[in-house]
Order: structure tokens, then C-alpha cells, then sequence
């Protein structure tokens, strides 16, 4: 349901199709401005989800905690392949 | 929140918001987003929806119309024994401490939570009742302050009454200096007038005696030579004088016997006539 034409450089990443997401990627602001805002900007929605409430849960941190876990596992893969247990899986 | 993991080391299960972080990122927003924020709408009450702490609810709303309420537990398990049998997940010695360190962490945050929840809910509590008793305090003194100016300005409409009356109290005055002046002016004058009453009053009196007198020497005079002639008994002429003179004008005398009484008329005020006697022998 289009209920107006929506230049493709405003629209949200959900609601790109999928072969327009090349060009849709070439409109993205890339400099290190464009790049600090939209870091600036993941971190306010997802602090203002999560933290910035009332009555937060720990749900909030503690998805940041196992982000990092998992961030860290990634880039030590390379040394804890070497704990494997078998060789050929 | 990341106050309040600033004041209890342990995480907590519910817990609100933190104050000072949110005022800064109220700032922040503030000056970063074009529209403007004033008043700064109250904080949500809860967070996003996590299951199990860690997976966001947004996941399972995701794969319920296609897998139903099970799918994304069905992926999750599928995608730990992928990640275990092809071992791209090592099991090693980490493992085992992260397995620890976890049930210790489950364990603290189920037995815990709920007190140290409420624990930070009642220091925000506090913070908060500090707050609205200081802007209760403000209502109240400039509701106090509008009562008064409201007051003040009913005080105000008076004032021309005041006036008013105060030139009442000017006119009278000056009413009651003009009718004083007037009073003076008559009693001086008529001071003046009584004078020259009284002096011609003085004047006729005198001029009265005068020819009183002189009449008595005439008549005395003209009756001491008939003397001999006159009766014996009498031997030296007697005058009987009645009350003081006070008379204008003479009238004829009337004759009893020795007795000649000549009246003299009373003018002005008192109607009494006064008699003149003299007794002649």
C-alpha cells in the first residue's frame, strides 16, 4: 500500500526492496560524520528502549553483556580453534 | 539504570530509571532533534520486552505467524548443536568458568532482584517527592502571591473613596473657618453697634438728669420764698425720691394737696412708670 512515492534515499532499511538495496545502499551518508550520527543514533534507540525507563529489567544490560561476549568469542575464534576436540567435523 | 548499577553492585530484576542519566540524554536530544521537547514527556514505564534476559521479544513476534509459539526455541536448539557438532562453539576450559559464572549470576538475579528493585525504586522515590515538594512550594507561594496582588488591586479601588472622604473633611473645614470668620465679623459689628447704642443711650440719660435737675432748682427755688405763706408743720422741705431716673421726657404734674407729683415717662424697654414726688410744704 504506496500512498505516496517515497524517495528511495528516506526510506528505512525494512522498507527497501530487496533489489533496490544496492542503490539504496549508495544513497547512505558514508563519511565519518554520517558514520558517528548513525552510531549516535543506534545508541539512542536502544537506550531509550531498554534503559531510559522506569522500571527497566535486566534485559538491558544484559544483552549488551552477551553482545560483547559473543564479539569477543569472534575474535579470539582464531586461537580457540585450537581446543578442538576433533579435527574433521 | 546505569545508576542504579552504580549503587548495588549485583544486577536487579526491576528497577527504574536513572534520573541523572536520563536528564543528560533529555539535554542531549534536546539540542540534537529539531523539534523542541519542552515539557519533557515522562519517562515509559517499562522497557522493551526480553525473554529469558537476553533475546528480545521482537524475535518471537517475528516467527509466530510462520513457526507458532515454538519456533524460535526450535532454532535456537538448532543452532546450538550446529554450532557444537561442527564445533565452531569450543568447548574448553572457558566453558566451565562461563558455566559457573553463570548460574551464579541466574541465581543472584532470581533471588535478589526483587529487593534491590525495590530498593532503587525508593531512592528515586525520594528524589522524586524532593522534587515535587519544591515545585508544590513554588505553586503554592506564587498562588500565595497572585491572592496578594489580587488583594492589593481591591486595595487599590478604594483609594478614591479615601480621597473622597478626606475632601469632605477639607470642605468642612473650610466651611467651619468661613462660619467662624462670619460669626466674628457679626459679633464685631455689633460690638460696634451696642457701643454707639449705649452712647446715645448715655447721651439722653444725661441730658435727662440735667434738665431734671435743673426743673427741681427752678421748682425749689421758685417755692422757698412762699415758705411763710406755706403750712406750719412742714418745716423744712422734704423730698421724697423714688427710684433712680431713668426717664426720656416730663409730663404735667398732678397736685394732692402738698404732694406735687410729676410723672416722667420710661422710654424703650420696661413699660413701669416711675414717678417724680416731691412734697412740698
Amino acid at each position: 500500500m504506496a500512498d505516496r512515492p517515497v524517495a528511495l534515499a528516506e526510506k528505512r532499511l525494512m522498507d527497501v526492496k530487496l533489489g533496490q538495496l544496492p542503490s539504496w545502499l549508495g544513497t547512505r551518508d558514508f563519511t565519518p560524520n554520517g558514520l558517528l550520527s548513525a552510531v549516535r543514533r543506534g545508541h539512542d534507540r536502544y537506550y531509550n528502549k531498554y534503559i531510559n525507563v522506569k522500571k527497566g529489567g535486566i534485559g538491558g544490560v544484559a544483552m549488551l553483556l552477551v553482545g560483547y561476549v559473543v564479539l569477543s568469542y569472534t575474535w579470539e575464534y582464531d586461537h580457540i580453534k585450537h581446543d578442538r576436540w576433533r579435527k574433521y567435523h | 539504570m546505569l545508576s542504579r548499577l552504580v549503587l548495588v553492585s549485583g544486577p536487579a530484576f526491576k528497577s527504574s530509571g536513572s534520573f541523572g542519566a536520563c536528564v543528560v540524554q533529555a539535554s542531549r536530544s534536546l539540542h540534537s532533534s529539531p523539534q523542541s521537547l519542552a515539557p519533557v514527556p515522562p519517562l515509559p514505564e517499562k522497557g522493551g520486552k526480553v525473554r529469558h534476559g537476553i533475546i528480545p521479544e521482537e524475535l518471537f513476534q517475528l516467527l509466530y505467524p510462520k513457526t507458532g509459539v515454538t519456533g524460535p526455541y526450535m532454532l535456537g536448539t538448532g543452532l546450538l548443536l550446529y554450532l557444537l557438532s561442527k564445533e565452531i562453539y569450543v568447548v574448553n576450559h572457558e566453558t566451565f568458568a562461563a558455566a559457573s559464572i553463570g548460574a551464579v549470576v541466574v541465581y543472584g538475579v532470581k533471588k535478589f532482584g526483587p529487593q534491590v528493585a525495590a530498593f532503587a525504586d525508593k531512592l528515586n522515590q525520594d528524589k522524586v517527592s524532593k522534587a515535587q515538594e519544591v515545585k508544590d512550594l513554588a505553586m503554592t507561594s506564587l498562588a500565595q502571591a497572585v491572592e496578594d496582588e489580587k488583594k492589593e488591586q481591591w486595595r487599590a479601588e478604594g483609594r478614591p473613596m479615601l480621597f473622597d472622604a478626606k475632601r469632605n473633611n477639607v470642605a468642612m473645614l473650610l466651611e467651619i473657618n468661613h462660619r467662624e470668620r462670619l460669626h466674628l465679623v457679626t459679633n464685631e459689628v455689633k460690638k460696634r453697634l451696642d457701643y454707639q447704642i449705649e452712647v446715645q443711650n448715655l447721651h439722653r440719660r444725661m441730658e435727662q438728669e440735667h434738665m431734671v435737675n435743673w426743673v427741681e432748682k427752678n421748682v425749689v427755688s421758685s417755692i422757698t420764698p412762699q415758705q411763710a405763706s406755706a403750712s406750719l408743720p412742714c418745716s423744712s422741705p422734704g423730698f421724697l425720691l423714688s427710684t433712680p431716673v431713668r426717664q426720656m421726657e416730663l409730663f404735667p404734674t398732678f397736685r394732692f394737696g402738698d404732694l406735687y407729683l410729676y410723672l416722667l415717662w420710661p422710654p424703650g424697654r420696661g413699660s413701669a412708670l416711675v414717678f417724680r414726688a416731691v412734697y412740698i410744704c
